[in-house]
């Protein structure tokens, strides 16, 4: 009845990555493909809720498709809170409903220098960025993060394009973050090329400033709280150029930087 | 088994409609189920002028529940006519359109824009948003002011059904309903949120900037089975119950205690297919308790003597 949209489907593998601690564990949660039959892009989400999960967990989280084929969706995700905490619980054959794929998605231009940007879990739309795109010899990924990186399913993307990172252990490292981000923003506007970015908002707000203030095109995927995903409770809203609230589930979680203003 | 419901002379295919705020504009659930399935839908409170609503964050997750301070954002009535309502097969889905103002004069107003509009099968007058400065729950707590409103709606609303929305925010909620039934209201329903607010330890601040939200989901719906069992038996028009239900067996409850439709809200971020589904398993759980009819079973709570 509900089509393929809204599915339960069971999970293949739930696999802590690295050696990460209990506060920062990050997991690779591979689950059975849903069988969407128009497909999914880059930079889409799907809502996840599992079945057993009892009424005390209301909402469905928010996670980013990582990547998928015929027969897998993977999605990876930080431990933060009750919800992923219970997800990190799951385990292979459990059933959880998913609903998606939701909300706008990155642009893949070809014969152009694309610059991904990405915070901590914001690498997640990067892996099936990187897969899908024709011409991996045009991309480059600078990766700002707070776990180490052997935390990071970082080996597909590093086999195919250029990897820079930047840890952050202590508040100062923010400085030379944000430093680099401006650098890098600046030598991809005089290359003409295209940013990509996904991270938490002050992540995004820095990219954001640096893409206006050097001319370049920038595209955002932004990570607000959602109860619907699709449109209904105006809970995720962000404000557009004009400063009307728009929800970021369906006219994001991907916008142009000159289409949001992500003030405080 | 016939689930087919006469609400106050609207048509209704089952008693499942979905709750005003948790639906979108149905368009937004068409890729989860079929809208014709459902008893109708309600809309998002619908203002004459567009509403930003609340700033950010406006929604937070509460033990069985959430809280939400959202401030009634909407497009404006204009854009609905034009934009939402032409995408919806209102021709074979009663598709009810939910009423928010400052005050009586204003719903009066709205109430006439609708009225002429073929495809709204009937109005839903919110008098009871816990998260708008005026014409908000302070207004539902006010009888008088109930009253007015119902009869400044019913003057303009042509011949469409007007249902007031009650708040539980109230120290007699018969009071209310009875309120609604002098004013002219055809129906009523109830409840809508329960004013709540959720707090942060770590940052010392409220979860809302709004500081106070509305409570709903499953952990409201003790409190508004027994709103709708007081109205049901305070009032003669009929009622459509509401607050936490999340299976067919919840819907069936509201049923039995009296109300002649239920709507789903919360639970449709459960899942988009929730509504559906309860549209779906109904005559199954009335059947396996051996209910000979909707009619039968509505209102057949046996009370201790
Ligand atoms: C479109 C979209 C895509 C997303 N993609 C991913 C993804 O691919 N991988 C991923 O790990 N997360 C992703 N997120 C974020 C993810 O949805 C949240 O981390 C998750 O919902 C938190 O649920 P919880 O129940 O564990 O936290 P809650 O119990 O709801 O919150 C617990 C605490 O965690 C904090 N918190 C909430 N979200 C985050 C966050 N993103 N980072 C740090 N702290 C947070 C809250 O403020 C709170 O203090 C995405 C979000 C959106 C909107
Ligand atoms: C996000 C959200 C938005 C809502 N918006 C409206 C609204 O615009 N008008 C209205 O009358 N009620 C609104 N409500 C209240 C619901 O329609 C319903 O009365 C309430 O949530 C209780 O039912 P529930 O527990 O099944 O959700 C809203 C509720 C939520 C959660
Ligand atoms: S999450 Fe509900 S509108 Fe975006």
């Amino acid at each position: 009845m509900s089509a393929n949209n809204c599915r339960a489907v069971k999970v293949i593998d739930v696999k802590p990555l690295g050696h990460s601690s209990p506060d920062e564990e990050i997991i690779e949660l591979k689950l059975e493909y849903p069988g969407w039959r128009s497909g999914w892009r880059v930079g889409q989400f799907v809502m996840i809720r599992p079945v057993s999960w009892p009424l005390d967990l209301i909402w469905g989280r928010p996670f980013s498709i990582c990547n998928a084929d015929d027969n897998t969706l993977t999605i990876l995700f930080q431990v933060v809170g009750r919800g992923t905490k219970r997800l990190a619980e799951l385990t292979t054959g459990d059933k959880v409903n998913i609903w998606g794929p939701l909300g706008s998605f990155f642009s893949k231009p070809k014969d152009r220098p694309i610059l991904m940007l990405a915070g901590g879990m914001g690498i997640a739309p990067f892996c099936g960025y990187v897969d899908s795109h024709d011409q991996p010899e045009n991309l480059k990924l600078f990766f700002a993060h707070r776990p180490p990186l052997e935390n990071y399913p970082l080996n597909s993307i590093s086999e195919k394009v250029e990897v820079e990172d930047l840890r952050e252990t202590k508040p100062e490292d923010i400085l030379n973050i944000i430093a680099r981000i401006d650098e890098l923003v600046k030598e991809y506007a005089d290359k003409k090329g295209l940013i990509v970015a996904c991270g938490p908002t002050p992540f995004l707000r820095t990219v954001r400033s640096a893409s206006i203030k050097y001319g370049v095109e920038a595209e955002l995927s932004l990570e607000n709280r959602m109860a619907c995903g699709v449109g209904a409770c105006l809970g995720c809203v962000t404000k557009d150029s004009t400063g009307h609230h728009t929800q970021v589930c369906t006219t994001g979680p991907v916008f142009k930087a000159t289409d949001i203003s992500l003030e405080d | 088994m016939d689930m087919s419901v006469d609400f106050a002379g609207l048509k209704l295919k089952n008693p499942i409609l979905t709750a005003s705020g948790t639906f979108g504009f149905g368009l937004e659930f068409k890729r989860f189920g079929n809208l014709e399935s459902l008893g109708g839908i309600i809309v998002k409170g619908l203002s004459l002028k567009p509403r930003e609503g609340n700033p950010m964050p406006r929604i937070a997750e509460t033990p069985c529940g959430m809280l939400n301070a959202i401030g009634i954002q909407n497009p404006g009535v204009e854009v609905f006519l034009k934009d939402r309502l032409p995408k919806l097969p209102w021709k074979t889905l009663p598709v009810l359109v939910n009423l928010y103002a400052t005050d009586a004069t204003e719903f009066g107003e709205l109430a006439k824009v609708l009225s002429t509009e073929e495809g709204v099968a009937a109005l839903e007058v919110n008098v009871s948003c816990p998260n708008v400065k005026e014409g908000g729950i302070a207004f539902g707590q006010d009888p008088s002011q109930i009253t007015k409103v119902a009869e400044a709606v019913k003057k303009n609303a042509g011949n469409k059904p007007v249902i007031i929305k009650l708040s539980p925010n109230v120290t007699d909620i018969a009071t209310c309903a009875r309120a609604a039934e002098d004013g002219g209201a055809d129906g009523i329903s109830l409840i809508n949120t329960l004013s709540g607010m959720a707090v942060d330890i770590e940052r010392r601040a409220p979860r809302l900037t709004n500081v106070i939200g509305g409570l709903s989901g499953p952990a409201v719906k003790p409190v508004a089975l027994r709103c709708v069992f007081q109205a049901v038996n305070a009032v003669k028009i009929p009622v459509i119950g509401l607050g936490g239900i999340s299976s067919a067996e919840d819907a069936a409850e509201f049923l039995l205690v009296g109300a002649a439709a239920v709507q789903i809200g919360t639970a449709n971020f459960l899942s988009p297919d929730t509504a559906f589904k309860i549209a779906e398993e109904l005559p199954k759980v009335l059947e396996r308790v051996n209910a000979k009819s909707l009619d039968e079973f509505r209102g057949s709570l046996k009370l201790p003597k």
